[in-house]
């Protein structure tokens, strides 16, 4: 075949410079980073210590673990809202079934050693109800999940009354709070996760399933993929993970408040697609989504530094994050969906 | 077929219902192996369900289907049936957000372990070598135009070790060249043994590569023959289950004095046209030909204000329009039927009576209000005219065949009785009959003064245009009136001055 194979001179033009670019687009955020990170240096001399930059970490890494939740969900096509409120029920549930009815337990008192297991299983559960509901129901993934969002919600506002459960097992706090080789284990282990998400969703098949189903989910089945399977397990992994983020941020904080993980979702959202995460599925990195996690951490940290009021910050935070999505929208490229 | 050699493909009784619409009715087919076996009939004829038979994407009903005298295998073994049967279907299977060589080999990237990128991009070099695709490994498949993902897909089709191949309606969105090398490849393909299954509407292309073709009828197989056996007319007859002509065009007088009811100055538009001056008169069909790259569908597009041209004025009946605005177009007395009808053509959802009045839905009531019911006399109305094959006014646009959508969609244009009509691949995916009603249709329209500026595609819709504008590389190169020779005007197409 000739050069005449290619009937449009505009499509070849812009072919060049989309895969230069392509190669980079998980780095479209770096260049943001390093300017947050002047502007910070600038600002304050605290932040560029290394006692505040990881406290920065800590601080994000429970949300960093639902954008990882949500990155796989998003690649693969769906769409999950309820994450933030696994965020609070899952580790609220866990405890209630293990400590006294004094300290706001059901009374049944399982085994302390269950806690954990079991707020990770409840968020998988959760996470598998969402896939029941969109995959075998054939519902809409937004309505579902918007639904459960307050579902959930609700059923961790009427187990625990509305309060706040302080008097917490010792080993449920553990690992968001200790300090392994001088890190904080919550970095530790989102680190892991997300080396584990980057490498499985790069290097192996099961992974780059999920950029086929979310990219053409007929085209995924005709190659043999058995499409519902996997997006009803990454709905369970994500689940998971969101639970995992509220054992963690239970751990940072000392105690589980009523609304643990509320509000999040909009950060979640904001950090995966200014990390590059197309809402329409099939795109986007898992590094990507952690520059994006990135980007919103150290905003918050440099208004909370420069002492910005209360009342201004979230005015501030969205200015930020809109300017954020223009700066990678234009070092993309490409139209973002 | 001789008793030593089993058929390559054969589907025996086979009848497929979905719901109450019975799409096979005891039909089926046999290909010789190595031969080239076109599929032909009118849109629901069944010819869609037969390949997801035949490819194993679903389960006929009653039946059996045979590769090379074997039963095929069962339904989940995905594998077992690639190995058979290689499918390049009519949606595209490709995934845009990924790389032509992960496209290859999607789903076994690798055999166990983590994916070796750089060996995965060496078998990818490798395999678009052997069938000759000039197409970087590197690239998103999104990037690629329709006829480098089709030999993508025919790559990966064929690297599955599959001698058998269907192509469904490959042809349908490829221009001209693309086309003959699409056949060059395919006739190199029969001569290393490979056998094919080709469907298209396009009864010609039947003449040029296949050897048989079966033809099926209502879900039902009408016959199979060899094409040398059966001439154009009686395939059509077949097809149809009527005698039919050859479509007559009208004759028509448009005088020099005649009202120009859109023209184009100097229009220009980078990497797509340049110094375009055209005028379309008062009861004139114009033609718009050219290859793909030619530049007359985006010129077409600015006419009637889906691109804003570089410079250069648009004149629709006798007021200058802004460019680049679709509802001045509109206003100013154009018609219009886009290119793709899927994407801006109708709101599938919405139903026919809604679909065709859009454009009118003011003049249906007062007050900003709808009357519905003058909305489904208006409807009821053009179904008629346009003989749309409904369940009525109100059935979603989205439930109706490719040509009975084309048609809603030409009655939208005409439903605001349009000085100018600009008319984009109106027969592209449709059938005969349909075919033959949509340029009805348009030929009407000039009756009562409408001037039709028509792209195509196809030079048998550009029959009926009393001249045809060629154009070669963003110019228009020349100015043919009726009557022309197919070799002319290819020809000219082409670029090549005769």
């Amino acid at each position: 075949m000739t050069e005449s194979a290619v009937p449009d001179s505009l499509a070849v033009g812009s072919r060049g410079v989309g895969l230069r670019l392509g190669r980079f687009r998980d780095l479209t955020l770096v260049p943001v980073i390093v300017l947050l990170l002047v502007v910070g240096a600038i600002i304050d001399p605290v932040f560029l210590t290394t006692g505040n930059l990881t406290n920065v970490l800590q601080q994000q890494s429970a949300l960093a673990l639902v954008v990882l939740a949500e990155a796989l969900i998003l690649i693969a096509g769906k769409f999950d809202l309820s994450l933030e409120s696994t965020v609070g029920l899952a580790p609220a549930l866990a405890v209630m079934l293990v400590v006294p009815t004094t300290a706001g337990g059901f009374g049944i008192e399982l085994p302390v050693a269950l806690a954990i297991p079991l707020c990770l299983l409840i968020g998988a559960a959760v996470g598998a109800f969402n896939g029941f509901l969109i995959l075998r129901f054939q519902l809409s993934a937004f309505i579902v999940t918007l639904a459960m969002l307050i579902v959930v919600r609700g059923l961790q506002t009427g187990i625990t009354g509305g309060k706040s459960l302080f008097a917490l097992p010792q080993s449920f706090l553990y690992l968001g709070s200790a300090t392994w080789l001088g890190v904080p284990a919550a970095i530790w282990i989102t680190a892991v996760l997300f080396v584990g998400g980057i490498v499985a969703l790069r290097y192996f098949r099961v992974g780059r399933s999920l950029y086929a189903i979310g990219g053409n989910a007929d085209a995924a089945r005709a190659a043999g993929i058995r499409v519902e399977r996997v997006t009803w397990v990454v709905f369970v992994i994500a689940g998971t993970l969101a639970a995992l983020a509220g054992l963690l941020e239970t751990g940072r904080l000392g105690g589980i408040s009523a609304n643990q993980g509320n509000g999040w979702i909009f950060m979640v959202f904001a950090a995966a697609v200014i990390g590059g995460v197309s809402m329409d599925g099939g795109k986007g990195t898992i590094l990507g989504a952690l520059t994006g996690v990135l980007v919103i951490g150290l905003v918050e940290n440099i208004l909370t530094l420069k002492g910005v009021p209360g009342e201004w910050k979230q005015l501030v935070y969205g200015g930020i994050i809109l300017v954020a999505l223009m700066i990678s929208r234009l070092a993309g490229g490409k139209a973002q969906d | 077929m001789t008793v030593t050699e089993p058929a390559a493909v054969e589907a025996r009784g086979i009848t497929k219902r979905f719901g109450p619409t019975v799409a096979l009715n005891d039909a089926g087919i046999v290909i010789t192996p190595g031969e080239t076996h076109a599929l032909v009939g009118r849109n629901g004829a069944g010819k869609s369900t037969l390949v997801s038979i035949l490819t194993g994407l679903q389960r006929a009903d009653l039946g059996e289907v045979l590769f090379a005298g074997e039963p095929a295998p069962p339904l989940t073994d995905r594998d077992a049936w690639r190995r058979r049967v290689a499918c390049v279907y009519q949606k595209s299977t490709i995934i845009p957000s990924l790389t032509v060589a992960e496209n290859l080999f999607i789903n076994r990237q690798t055999e166990r372990g983590p994916i070796n990128w750089r060996a995965l991009r060496a078998r990818a070099r490798q395999l678009l070598d052997q069938y000759g695709v000039a197409v970087d490994a590197d690239s998103l498949a999104g990037d690629l135009n329709v006829e480098e993902r089709q030999l993508v897909e025919i790559a990966r089709a064929l690297s599955f070790g599959a001698r058998f191949i269907i192509l469904d309606e490959p042809t349908a969105q490829l221009d001209g060249p693309a086309i003959e090398r699409l056949f060059e490849r395919m006739r190199d393909l029969r001569s290393q043994g490979v056998t094919m299954m080709f469907i298209s509407h396009h009864l010609e292309e039947v003449y040029q590569v296949c050897q048989s073709v079966t033809v099926f009828r209502d879900a039902r197989h009408v016959v199979t023959a060899a094409v040398a056996d059966l001439p154009h007319d009686e395939l059509v007859k077949a097809m149809t289950g009527e005698e039919t002509q050859a479509y007559e065009s009208k004759a028509r007088e448009i005088g020099d004095t005649a009202k120009v009811v859109l023209s184009a100055s100097g229009l220009r538009l980078k990497d797509r046209y340049e110094d375009i001056d055209l005028a379309v008169r008062s009861g004139e069909i114009v033609g718009l030909a050219g290859s793909g790259s030619s530049g007359k569908v985006g010129l077409a597009e600015t006419l009637v204000g889906l691109r804003k041209p570089d410079g250069g004025d648009v004149t629709i009946n006798g007021t200058a329009v802004r460019p680049g605005d679709v509802s001045a177009a509109l206003k100013a007395g154009l018609g219009f039927v886009p290119q793709d009808r899927h994407h801006e053509g109708f709101v599938p959802l919405l139903s026919i009576a809604e679909n065709a009045t859009m454009p009118i839905a003011h003049k249906l009531g007062r007050f900003g209000t709808i009357s519905s019911e003058r909305r489904r006399d208006r409807a009821t109305t053009m179904i008629k005219d346009l003989d749309i094959k409904t369940t009525g006014p109100d059935q979603p646009v989205g439930d109706l065949s490719g040509g009975n959508a084309q048609k809603v969609v030409l009655a939208r244009a005409l439903a605001d009785n349009p000085v100018a009509l600009v008319v984009i691949n109106p027969t592209a995916g449709v059938d005969v009959k349909a075919k033959q009603s949509l340029l009805g249709a348009v030929e009407d329209a000039t009756e009562s003064g409408t001037g039709v500026l028509l792209v195509s595609d196809e030079l048998d819709d550009l029959r009926i245009c009393d001249r045809v504008l060629v154009m070669f590389h963003g110019r228009v190169v020349k100015d043919v009136p009726r009557g022309w020779s197919e070799n002319d005007l290819v020809a000219a197409m082409e670029g090549i001055d005769s």
